[in-house]
């Protein structure tokens, strides 16, 4: 069965595993960059004010619930074929845990320090910015890693409207009864779903203060 | 300068925190606020530095309404320490000193020069300037926290309890620093605390809040404990006030001669007989033995607290602590000069008291 998987013919040419990776990892990187536009600010903006607390929660709950593959085919029926309808669904997915996240990690601040923000002189943007969310960022990366990870795996269905991405390996393989390609579309999508978290996780590694790390030896946590 | 005039503040659920707040904070002084939770102690603070705003009366510091100036740029003007420090943790120690002077738009190499001088200020190596907060234990927190406030060389300082969640060997270390700073720095310094031997021992006027926001008393620590102007502040005081009071007079108490003997040495004692070493420094007491003795280290009753000469508290725990009742008296060396006597103490505050020097 992993033979069309190591088939040399299938690592080549505009249909390619190498294309369908590509493919794949663009939508899961497009789809995580809208969805953090959109849901860090709300998230950030609810934590810092304390107030709608409950819409967060609300509207992370609602936007959960909703079966990826049904807003799929509404869209598809509303506004065509296309890229754009697999964003919708795939930016839906990834809202919630984002913006979780980043609600939860601000929250989390300790009041003491925030309160010494103000205290010294920062604005408000500045409370935001220069300390609530940079003490907030091991949780908000650990919302975004959930939600590539949903948006790694859910990203074969872009195949299913006739998108590229890995799903073409899982779609075409089951039209096909190649059950080969079928299981190679899937082992990719995994790896993909590592790959990405080891990247992101590197990125955690080089943007969270090392002062935020659980202190070893010699200090006081 | 800071002038609170007939400052009230209410909160949304209708309690009052401060009631008709009159009290001049004079510059250059350490002035402490203190009493139980709830006395309005840190919402009197707070609304200097615009943390909280009166709901009616007006502050000034050096003669400007805090209500015309807008917060940011009046806190960057007043430094401000609180308890556990609230330091930033995800920036390096050195960072979170050069704080106020980066948002006051110093370039970062001089704010970094003026943030490692004030860690030697503070009191800490500068090598801990490239720590993280969570690699210092909690009296080093609170140094940098001290440091942090006085970045920007603000002529007032805020205290919140800054000292209240260390242990105490350690607050008193912090404690006795901030005095030494004071004598250097000659800051308008407003602390808070609940714990009145802080209050005594830090402040030059002290004032004590009663719950319900009231001012009880505004005054200078002896006279808090010489003459507190109601029940609940003879009872905030304490009990041992009257043994306190000691603490603020500086009178002569006669020294007497004693007997000394040096270890090794052979002597006779007959008497309660100071054993001291090469540089007359006391070690010990021996007492009265019969005949002569080699005076070894094996015979030493270890002596009480030693009185440096500064206050009448000092000379009566002095007595009162030692074994032969007679109060070791030692010069800036360390040796001995004499010896001092309870009831001497007792007759040095009674000419005191006659010479108007305790305030009634």
């Amino acid at each position: 069965m992993g033979g069309w998987l190591f088939d040399p013919a299938h690592w080549s040419g505009p249909t390619g595993i190498p294309v369908r990776l590509l493919e794949h990892l663009g939508y899961t990187l497009m789809t995580l960059l809208i969805a953090a536009v959109i849901a860090i600010p709300l998230g950030a903006f609810v934590g810092h004010t304390g107030k709608g607390g409950f819409v967060v929660v609300g509207l992370s709950n609602a936007l959960r619930a909703l079966p990826t593959t049904a807003v799929l085919i509404l869209v598809v029926l509303w506004a065509g074929l296309g890229d754009f309808p697999v964003y919708v669904a795939l930016v839906l997915l990834a809202i919630p845990p984002i913006m979780a996240g980043t609600y939860a990690g601000i929250r989390a601040v300790d009041p003491v320090t925030v309160d010494a923000a103000r205290g010294v002189g920062m604005r408000e943007s500045g409370v935001l910015l220069k300390v609530e969310i940079p003490n907030a960022l091991p949780l908000i990366y650990g919302g975004f890693r959930g939600a590539a990870l949903q948006v790694v795996a859910t990203a074969t269905i872009a195949a299913y409207t006739g998108a590229g991405g890995l799903g073409r390996l899982v779609f075409d393989g089951l039209a096909l009864q190649e059950f080969g390609q079928m299981l190679a579309g899937a082992v990719l999508v995994a790896l993909l779903a590592v790959l990405v978290d080891l990247g992101f996780a590197g990125l955690q590694r080089l943007t969270v203060s090392p002062g935020l790390r659980p202190v070893g030896t010699g200090g006081k946590t | 300068m800071i002038e609170f005039r007939a400052v009230t503040k209410r909160f949304e659920d209708g309690t009052i925190a401060v009631d008709e707040l009159d009290l001049t904070v004079e510059a250059g002084t350490i002035t402490v606020f203190v009493g139980p939770s709830g006395c309005g102690k840190t919402t009197s603070l707070r609304m200097v530095n615009r943390m909280i705003d009166p709901t009616s009366g007006t502050i000034l510091v050096d003669g400007k309404d805090v209500l015309t100036v807008d917060p940011p740029t009046l806190r960057r003007g007043i430094g401000y320490v609180i308890q556990q420090a609230g330091l930033f943790p995800h920036r390096t120690v050195l960072d979170n000193v050069a704080t106020v002077p980066l948002l006051s738009g110093w370039d970062r190499r001089k704010a970094r020069t003026r943030a490692a001088e004030l860690l030697e200020i503070v009191g800490l190596d500068p090598a801990f300037g490239k720590r993280y907060p969570a690699q210092l234990s909690g009296g080093q927190q609170q140094r940098v926290g001290v440091a942090r406030a006085l970045a920007a060389d603000p002529p007032v300082l805020l205290m919140d309890e800054p000292f209240s969640a260390v242990d105490p060997v350690v607050r008193e270390g912090l404690q006795d620093e901030l005095l030494r700073l004071q004598a250097e720095l000659d800051k308008t310094i407003v602390f808070v605390t609940h714990d009145i031997d802080e209050a005594l021992k830090l402040g030059e006027r002290v004032a004590v809040f009663q719950t319900g926001g009231h001012l009880a008393q505004y005054a200078k620590p002896a006279e808090l404990l010489s003459a507190p102007a109601n029940d609940f502040v003879a009872s905030f005081v304490g009990r041992d006030r009257g043994y306190r009071t000691l603490t603020f007079l500086h009178a002569d108490v006669p020294v007497h001669p004693v007997d000394t003997a040096k270890l090794g040495q052979r002597v006779a004692v007959t008497d309660w007989t100071l054993v001291v070493d090469d540089q007359d420094r006391p070690k010990g007491w021996l007492s009265g033995v019969d005949g002569e003795i080699e005076v070894s280290d094996q015979d030493l009753i270890a002596g009480g607290s030693l009185y440096d000469g500064s206050t009448l508290r000092g000379a009566l725990d002095a007595a009162l602590s030692s074994p032969s009742a007679l109060g070791v008296t030692v010069d800036d060396n360390g040796a001995v000069v004499g010896v001092v006597r309870a009831d001497d103490v007792i007759k040095a505050l009674a000419k005191a008291r006659a010479a108007g020097e305790v305030p009634k």
